[in-house]
């Protein structure tokens, strides 16, 4: 499976996530400049965390309009798998590609810290490893990262199964303590209708590996690596 | 040559973590009367379009596009001439 993290200027997660695909799991990886409009034929692409522009106007705005976004676009709207951590996450919410939109941790603090996740859907192709319901430990480190959406939205992505992590106890409840940021139903990760493009606030590259202290990071690229194998088997 | 001032504000359905942050403040400063603070962004662009109207036109596609963002925000657009 071949992947392609793109870099804009500002992000400062991209070599993490392609250290995590190439030495961890051992799958091709190319960097995807912002300016460019060649996909170089990958199977998944990774925005990556970081401060694309400054995070200025908005974050994600206006990276969303670099030269690359349109062909990112394109590449989803046609199933094409995209993994977006953090300000990627941002960045997809200002596509289009994902519903609602991240707004400021109302502490008004940058959180850095770890998080305990609920896995609530793994029933797709970035969460099969995991088991349903599983704890896992992912960092998170962003100041913009409260999920909102109208409860029209949230009602919908409910009953469709799109919320994918939420913020839990690491005894896995889902209490107002334990969502870090304030996001609406604890949301720290959702997919689309389709299945192809999730977005997620915590860093699973940062737990990839046990010598950084966890590895529950690492089930979500196997799972996809594993779906992908799957898939064309 | 016209101007035009955008005021962008979170909708009111949306907490506005900084205005309440404010909010508190001024009430901690003694403010009593304060009820609500809300605050947003105020943009300012210059145009050379030939009227008011185009230049209206121009700057809405400009905030559904960039400026603004309509799930979580809502904005207000006044133009002016101005001298070239």
């Amino acid at each position: 499976m071949r992947f392609g993290v793109v870099v804009f200027p500002g992000s400062n997660c991209d070599a993490d996530c392609y250290h995590v695909v190439d030495q961890v799991m051992g799958h091709p990886v190319t960097y995807l400049w912002h300016g460019d409009k060649d996909l170089k034929n990958v199977d998944c692409i990774i925005l990556p965390g970081g401060f694309s522009y400054g995070d200025y106007l908005r974050t994600g705005a206006i990276a969303r309009f670099s030269p690359i976004m349109d062909k990112v676009v394109e590449f989803g709207e046609k199933g094409g798998f995209i993994l977006g951590i953090c300000n990627g996450f941002q960045i997809l919410t200002e596509t289009g590609l994902l519903p609602g939109a991240l707004i400021r941790n109302p502490s008004l603090r940058f959180i850095c810290k770890d998080s305990y996740l609920r896995v609530e859907q793994n029933e797709t192709p970035f969460t099969g490893k995991y088991q349903s319901k599983q704890v896992i430990k992912v960092p998170i480190a962003h100041g913009e990262g409260s999920y909102v959406a109208d409860k029209e939205t949230l009602e919908k992505m409910e009953k469709a199964g799109q919320i994918v992590f939420r913020y839990s106890t690491s005894q896995g409840e889902i209490t107002q303590e334990a969502n870090p940021n304030g996001s609406a139903r604890n949301i720290a990760g959702i997919i689309n209708e389709k299945g192809n493009i999730l977005g997620m606030m915590p860093h699973p590259e940062r737990c990839a590996e046990a010598i950084l202290g966890g590895e529950d990071g690492k089930l979500l690229f196997e799972s996809l690596i594993n779906w992908w194998q799957g898939g064309k088997a | 040559m016209f101007k035009a001032v955008v005021t962008i504000n979170f909708k009111k359905s949306i907490l506005d973590p900084q205005g309440n942050a404010v909010y508190k403040a001024l009430k901690s400063l003694g403010y009593e009367s304060v009820r609500d603070v809300r605050i947003g962004k105020h943009i300012e662009v210059n145009l050379d379009v030939e009227t008011k109207e185009k230049a209206e036109a121009e700057l809405k596609e400009m905030c559904d596009k960039l400026l603004a963002n309509p799930v979580i925000e809502d904005y207000y657009i006044e133009v002016s001439e101005v001298e070239a």
